[in-house]
Order: structure tokens, then sequence, then C-alpha cells
């Protein structure tokens, strides 16, 4: 697999979306969403940006597989680092404290 | 003599930035970028621990981080951001430039890459000290200067002073502080450390070290820079954006 250039072209339609997402979330941010939504929103925008970064800043779209492994080996222990740890804060109050 | 010592060795005919433990060029670039990937990954759950502390405080305490992050300054965040991803594209263009062989043109975008990181540092320099007249900077860690933020009374609008929703207390306020500055330090330290290591590709470009065949430092000193990138960009929403649509309710 030789060298795969990425021409400028898709790094300005990157960098364009990237400024759009950024207008974006400022704007969403001042939006009274109901419930949780904000954050939801906020998130789903950032995630949105970091992929396309990943993908084409960082031309792991044109990158071996080992390369997508090692990334989604990332977010799997982040994930069991998230999980673990809330599973314990998120359940805490679930049940009545002991009485000694 | 042994057989396996005389070898007929190739110099002539392979690129003089090939490492003898690898079969070609393309085999070199692409261990480069897996090696670099992979201290990523350390990178990421290093961070990952930080952006957990956040998580799970917030949870905590909602009102304290929303009042907290109310008080941070949106416009100055919110030009960062901007800065960061002009950098990041300043950067790709550099790669490319080197790839194609433009030497003079990766010099140009590695310089501009550069200053634009020097004025991330600046303008969050100017913001921590806004913390500091505001006497937000958490604890002892500046020991003349404790954590004592005046509080707003309801109708006060002073921006300097701080602005609690209810249920909001100035504990759980300096706690926010604590990661506040824990993470954009951790941050600011990746982006100084960026700046030295584009210093010296920059260097390495101007003595004419790479070519479209090699170039793999430039293409890897990039991975690093859109890293430190995309921290911030989850940085920014979570410390400076969520809450805001409270900013005006109580306090």
């Amino acid at each position: 697999m030789s060298e795969h250039i990425v021409q400028p072209r898709i790094y300005i339609i990157i960098f364009l979306s990237l400024m759009l997402g950024t207008a974006l979330t400022v704007m969403a941010a001042f939006v009274d969403f109901p419930g949780p939504l904000n954050a939801v929103v906020a998130l789903t925008i950032a995630c949105i940006k970091a992929t396309l970064v990943v993908l084409f800043f960082m031309h792991v779209r044109y990158s071996g597989r080992l390369v997508w492994l090692v990334i989604a080996s990332a977010l799997l222990w982040l994930a069991i680092l998230f999980a673990i740890t809330f599973s314990d804060y998120w359940t805490r109050h679930w049940l009545p404290p002991f009485a000694s | 003599m042994p057989e396996g010592l005389v070898t007929t060795h190739e110099h002539a005919t392979h690129h003089p930035g090939l490492q003898h433990h690898f079969e070609n060029m393309e085999q070199q670039r692409e261990a480069g970028t897996l090696g670099m990937w992979v201290f990523l990954v350390t990178e990421i759950m290093f961070f990952g621990g930080m952006f957990l502390a956040y998580t799970l405080y917030r949870y905590m305490y909602p009102a304290a981080f929303v009042s907290a992050s109310n008080h941070l300054d949106i416009k100055l965040g919110t030009i960062n951001t901007a800065v960061l991803i002009i950098s990041s594209f300043t950067m790709a263009m550099a790669v490319f430039s080197t790839q194609v062989g433009r030497q003079r043109g990766t010099i140009i975008c590695l310089i501009l890459t550069m200053i634009l990181g020097a004025s991330f540092l600046g303008i969050k320099a100017v913001e921590y000290y806004d913390k500091y007249e505001d006497h937000l900077i958490p604890g002892r860690l500046i020991p003349a200067r404790p954590f004592a933020p005046e509080v707003a009374q309801p109708g006060d609008t002073d921006p300097h002073k701080l602005h609690l929703i209810e249920g909001a207390s100035v504990n759980n306020v300096e706690l926010f502080f604590w990661i506040y500055f824990a993470m954009t330090g951790m941050h600011a330290l990746h982006m100084i450390i960026g700046l030295g290591i584009m210093t010296v590709i920059l260097i390495m470009t101007w003595r004419g070290r790479f070519s479209p065949e090699y170039h793999s430092p430039v293409e890897i000193s990039g991975l690093y820079w859109h890293f430190v990138d995309i921290i911030w960009i989850f940085l920014f929403p979570l410390l400076y954006l969520l809450g805001r649509h409270l900013e005006h309710h109580g306090g």
C-alpha cells in the first residue's frame, strides 16, 4: 500500500466543516433544550469534529487496518474506564445505607 | 569469515533515509505511524482519566459546575478553538507540502502553525490571569492568592464576581477550577511540547532532510499536533459551553 496523498481541497472542506461545527456548538449552547439534550448536542458535535480530524487530518481513512485496531482499542479501554467507574457512582444511592 | 558477515551492502540502491531493520521505505513509514498511534493511545488514556474526573464531579455537583463554567470567558474560548482548528489545517498543509516536495510551502505552513500555537497559549495566559484577578486559582496553588472568589448577590451583574445558581456551593466551584486548571494546564503543556517539536521539524526541513520519499517525522509530528487539537475540541464544550443556557437563571 503506497502512501495516499490527501489533496488540499479535502483539507479545506474539513477545515470549513470544523469551523461550522464550532459555530453551531456555540450557538446551540445558548438554546434551552429539554432535559440533558444540551450535553448530548454539544458532545455529538464534538465527536463529529474529532472524527473528521482523525479520519482526514490524521489520514486514518487511508491507513492500514492495524492503525484502526489500535484506535479501536483505545476507545474500548476508555469505555471500560467510564463504565466501571459509573457502575459504582451511578448506583450508590439505589439502596438505602446499612443501619449498624 | 562466516558467510553471514560478508554482505553485499546495497547502500547505493536504497534510500539513505531507510533504516536497516526495515525492508523498504513503505514498511518503515507504516511502522512509524503505527508506533505514533500506540503512543497516542497512552495519551488518550492519560487525558481519559481527567475526562472521567470531570464527568464524575459534574454528575455529582451539576449546579456548581454550571456556575463555574459560566464564569469562563466564552469569547476567548471560542477564539482559541478557531485558532487551534486553523493551526491543524496549516499543519495538514505542511504535511501535504512535504509529500509533494515543496520545501518552501512546508516551511511557511510550519511557521504559521507555530504562530497560531503560540497565539493559543497567549490567549490562554490572558484567561489564566483573569482567573487570578478574580481569586479563582484553586487551593493555595499561589500561596499569596488563595481561592476566595467574591460571590455575587442576586441582582448584581459584576462579571468578576461568582454567580452561583441554586444549589451551588463555593467549595464545589473550587473543585471545578481544580479540574479546569489540571486539564487546560496539561493541554497547554502539550502545546508547548508541540511547539518544541515543530521547531525541530522546521530546522530539519530547512536543512533539506525531507523529501516525497522520506518525511515520516513531519507526518508523525502532525499526528501529535492534531491529537492536541482533538483534546481541545472536547475541552471547549465541556468546560465553556455546558450550562450556558442557564446563565441568567437565579444568582
